[in-house]
């Protein structure tokens, strides 16, 4: 097919399944809480007027927290995934884009 | 309203749309290929990637309709935030290695990598350019609201506007310069928010009604009423106000003054009964011949308008548009800070970011809501009423703090009570108000409905999708990504912020509540014309930025997807950068026609649509494809066609369109039921028809490539 294939051909990435299993585990995390405060709000709205700290209720609290959150996963996923990168694939993660090799040095 | 443009306004949106443009024509030069139009060639680095990502996302959505839904609905419209915000969760740790790793162009030859299936092709394609028009009508809305105040234009110029420039931007450039161009406003909108913020956090809360509508009502003679006598629901008008009743409706009553209707509501204060005006919003069937004199909002200005004369098919407030008798609202009715109740008219002086939203969650606000005064419409009366079309007017509700700090304001997730065709609760045997369990059901549906389609919408984007096709490597993906999510999280917070310093500044338009954001930094207490005008340019290049990433996203569906792959037309590269601009064009037509029919509807309201369509058209084929080696290229077009086609459908007979019909049409339409955001049914649906699809035709998989399949 014409169109089909990375954009720029890639290194093999021996740290894909591990990454992959990763990012599925931290996902459901994330969707665990973020569930928790679509739940609260459908079946105990009232709970989220309660005031917790600095005069900030449990609404704002939560919903800037998942922001926060969602910050903080994405730094510490990212902080494993390269360490994982390095470990398994090389020094920079041997993925950057495979440099055309020069056939004619080759057969020199 | 005022929206008399400004030099100042002028010279700095001009520049502003010039700097773009001059941008986009030196970037052209860079983008021969293919793969430079549609993919910038693979070589932008991970953080200028990172923060476009955060341009190509802070749309018209994030910033003129979440700040406007929280401006008039308070932590309902910050739920918008949160569910943009953790939608990237999903696009970052499931999505975006593997897009990367598998997709050339656009999204399609990511679901496409171990098929081969033309059915994929064309669905994908297709659905591609359905989300992608669904998001465009938004950010069209978004630039039409946008150039009224700024260059006093009306909403359908500026919608045209946006078009030619983006579709100039698109043809010359592709995703190159689209990428500069939201590097540049993605840093600028994020500055100029924290900057906006400060002013708000340092004018503080306070209970002055905003000025400049005080002085209107006043010199309109719009002053409250009072001594109305009520007897027997009967309401008398006092002599000598010059004021004739022309009719009630609920609580509402219509007065009538020199051949000029106005609406009123009854305030009843012990035994004193007032009649305030409210604002309203009269359309009518065939043009109307009206007299006026415009009102001068431009205090520097002193100039005496003329009377004048023209045709007119919507009053407000009885006067045509250009009369700009339709005042700004919404304003602060008690302040509690530190403990005590502040005198009328006094004020909290500058906050901290924590003390303002709890000054705020003490205080009391005025807001105004929208009623749609149905049974008015169709109505004999004399010549005028025959003429209406369709009658709104925004109800003035004091509403607690608390309230307005939790959800509940737009999604009524608490309990809802039964009312009679008055509008008055019904109290049960038990002196309670008697809940309506179908009503409350529906409202909680809608809530999970919206949160759902906005955590797995913004990784079925196909603007967002085609962005991981613009960085070298997975890790540049992924850190690309990291940097969007930062930016964009940051600047949610502050979208809480600006929504609120909207509510209780007094500056909201009800017949454009997108304008929020820009006109709080308009007002004199916060802001001025300057930060104003810089904010509105921003936020213009915002639209022209993201429509370039739409654009550029569904000239690559046509382009790529359908006439290369799908009909194997083996374009050459030339061609196919040419088929993908004749593309671009068609696309800016009919976003520029739906940009004009939707205009004042909340743009974040309408890209939650696009949000729903594209998580269940696109999410679960990118998610099984993934995750589930039994998918099978019959499972995944037929979930893109059915979570597509259910979304759309459940939208077209959505009570919310109900209510769209009435306003252009003055159909009374009775939706089936009380369902806004189609996720909740035609995202299972179209994972379920994946599931059933592909365990029917288990057999094709038999003859896919080992090396392809071993790939995902």
């Amino acid at each position: 097919m014409a169109g089909h294939g990375p954009a720029v051909k890639l290194g093999k990435d021996n740290a894909s399944e591990w990454k992959s299993k990763l990012g599925i585990k931290l996902f459901f995390v994330y969707g665990i809480i973020y569930a928790g405060f679509v739940v609260i709000t459908t079946i105990e709205p009232e709970w989220m007027s309660i005031n917790l700290f600095w005069g900030l209720n449990l609404a704002v609290v939560y919903g800037m927290g998942l922001i926060i959150l969602a910050i903080v996963m994405g730094l510490v996923y990212n902080y494993f995934c390269t360490k994982k990168e390095d470990e398994l694939n090389g020094p920079g993660g041997g993925m950057a884009p495979i440099e055309t090799k020069d056939e004619t040095k080759e057969i020199k | 309203m005022n929206y008399t443009p400004s030099p100042i306004a002028i010279g700095v949106f001009l520049a502003f749309v010039g700097f773009v443009l001059g941008l986009s024509f030196y970037f052209a030069r860079k983008a021969k290929s293919a793969e430079g139009y549609f993919a910038a060639g693979g070589s932008i680095p991970w953080w200028l990637n990172g923060v476009a990502f955060a341009g190509d996302y802070l749309s018209a959505a994030s910033f003129l309709g979440i700040c406007g839904m929280i401006a008039v609905a308070g932590f309902d419209g910050f739920l918008y935030s949160i569910g943009y915000l953790a939608g990237w969760v999903v696009a970052l740790f499931v999505v975006a290695e593997p897009m990367k790793r598998l997709g050339k162009y656009t999204f399609a030859d990511a679901l496409d990598s171990k098929f081969n299936s033309k059915g994929i092709q064309l669905a994908a394609a297709i659905s591609t350019l359905v989300v992608s028009i669904f998001y465009l009508i938004p950010q069209m809305v978004g630039a039409g609201s946008l150039v009224t105040p700024l260059l006093g234009w009306d909403q359908w110029m500026g919608v045209v506007l946006v078009g030619i420039v983006v579709v100039v931007i698109v043809a010359t450039a592709g995703m190159t310069s689209t990428t500069y161009v939201q590097f540049l406003k993605g840093g600028l909108l994020i500055i100029f928010s924290v900057l906006l913020c400060i002013c708000i956090f340092k004018a503080g809360l306070n209970m002055t009604v905003f000025e400049d509508s005080q002085k209107l009502k006043r010199e309109l003679g719009f002053g409250d009423i009072a001594g109305v006598i009520v007897k027997d629901d009967v309401v008398t008008i006092p002599g000598d106000s010059g004021f004739k009743k022309a009719g009630t409706f609920k609580h509402f009553v219509r007065l009538e003054k020199e051949g000029r209707y106005s609406w009123w509501m009854l305030k009843k204060d012990g035994k004193v009964n007032t009649l305030i005006q409210i604002p309203s919003v009269t359309k009518l069937k065939k043009e109307t011949k009206c007299k006026f004199t415009a009102y001068n909002h431009n205090p520097k200005v002193a100039k005496k308008e003329k009377e004048q004369e023209l045709s007119t098919l919507e009053l407000f407030n009885g006067y045509p548009k250009a009369a700009n008798h339709f005042y700004q609202v919404s304003h602060l009715s008690k302040i509690v800070y530190k403990g005590k109740v502040l005198k009328a008219g006094a004020g909290t002086g500058s906050l901290g970011p924590f003390e303002f939203l709890k000054v705020l969650k003490d205080s009391e606000v005025t807001i105004f809501k929208k009623v749609a005064l149905k049974a008015w419409t169709g109505r004999k009366g004399n010549d005028f009423d025959r003429n209406i079309e369709s009658i709104t007017v925004w109800k003035p509700t004091p509403t607690a703090g608390v309230l307005v700090m939790r959800p509940g304001l737009k999604f009524k997730v608490d309990p809802v009570h039964k009312k009679d065709k008055n509008g008055n609760v019904i109290i049960g045997a038990d002196n309670k108000p008697v809940i309506d369990n179908n009503k409350t059901l529906w409202e909680k549906l809608n809530f999970v409905s919206l949160m759902l389609a906005l955590f797995f919408g913004t990784s079925a984007l196909p603007h967002v999708l085609i962005r991981y096709y613009t960085v070298p490597s997975q890790r540049d993906a992924r850190k690309s990504t990291i940097v969007a999510i930062t930016a964009i999280g940051f600047f949610y917070i502050l979208t809480l912020f600006m929504g609120l310093g909207a509510m209780s500044n007094g500056v909201i338009d009800l017949t454009d509540t997108n304008m929020s954001a820009p006109l709080v930094a308009a007002s004199a207490k916060v802001g001025g014309v300057l930060l104003f005008s810089i904010i509105s340019a921003i936020a213009f290049a915002t639209v022209l930025g993201t429509v370039s990433g739409l654009i550029v996203a569904a000239s690559g569906a046509v382009a790529h997807d359908i006439m290369d792959n799908y009909m194997g037309l083996n374009l050459t590269d030339a061609n196919k950068v040419k088929a993908g601009k004749i593309a671009a064009l068609i696309t800016g037509v009919i976003a520029i026609g739906l940009g004009i029919v939707f205009k004042g509807v909340n743009v974040s309201f309408l890209v939650g649509w696009a949000f729903a369509v594209a998580a269940s058209a696109n999410l679960p084929a990118i998610m099984m494809l993934l995750f589930w080696k039994k998918t099978t290229a019959k499972g995944i077009t037929a979930s893109i066609l059915v979570g597509m086609i259910a979304a759309i459908a459940i939208l077209a007979i959505s009570p919310k369109m109900a209510e769209m019909y009435y306003g252009w049409w003055g159909v009374n339409f009775d939706a089936p039921f009380d369902l806004n955001n189609p996720g909740i049914i035609s995202i299972p649906l179209s994972f379920i028809t994946l599931v059933i699809v592909s365990l029917m035709t288990q057999k094709d998989n038999d003859k896919l490539d080992p090396e392809k399949v071993a790939a995902i």
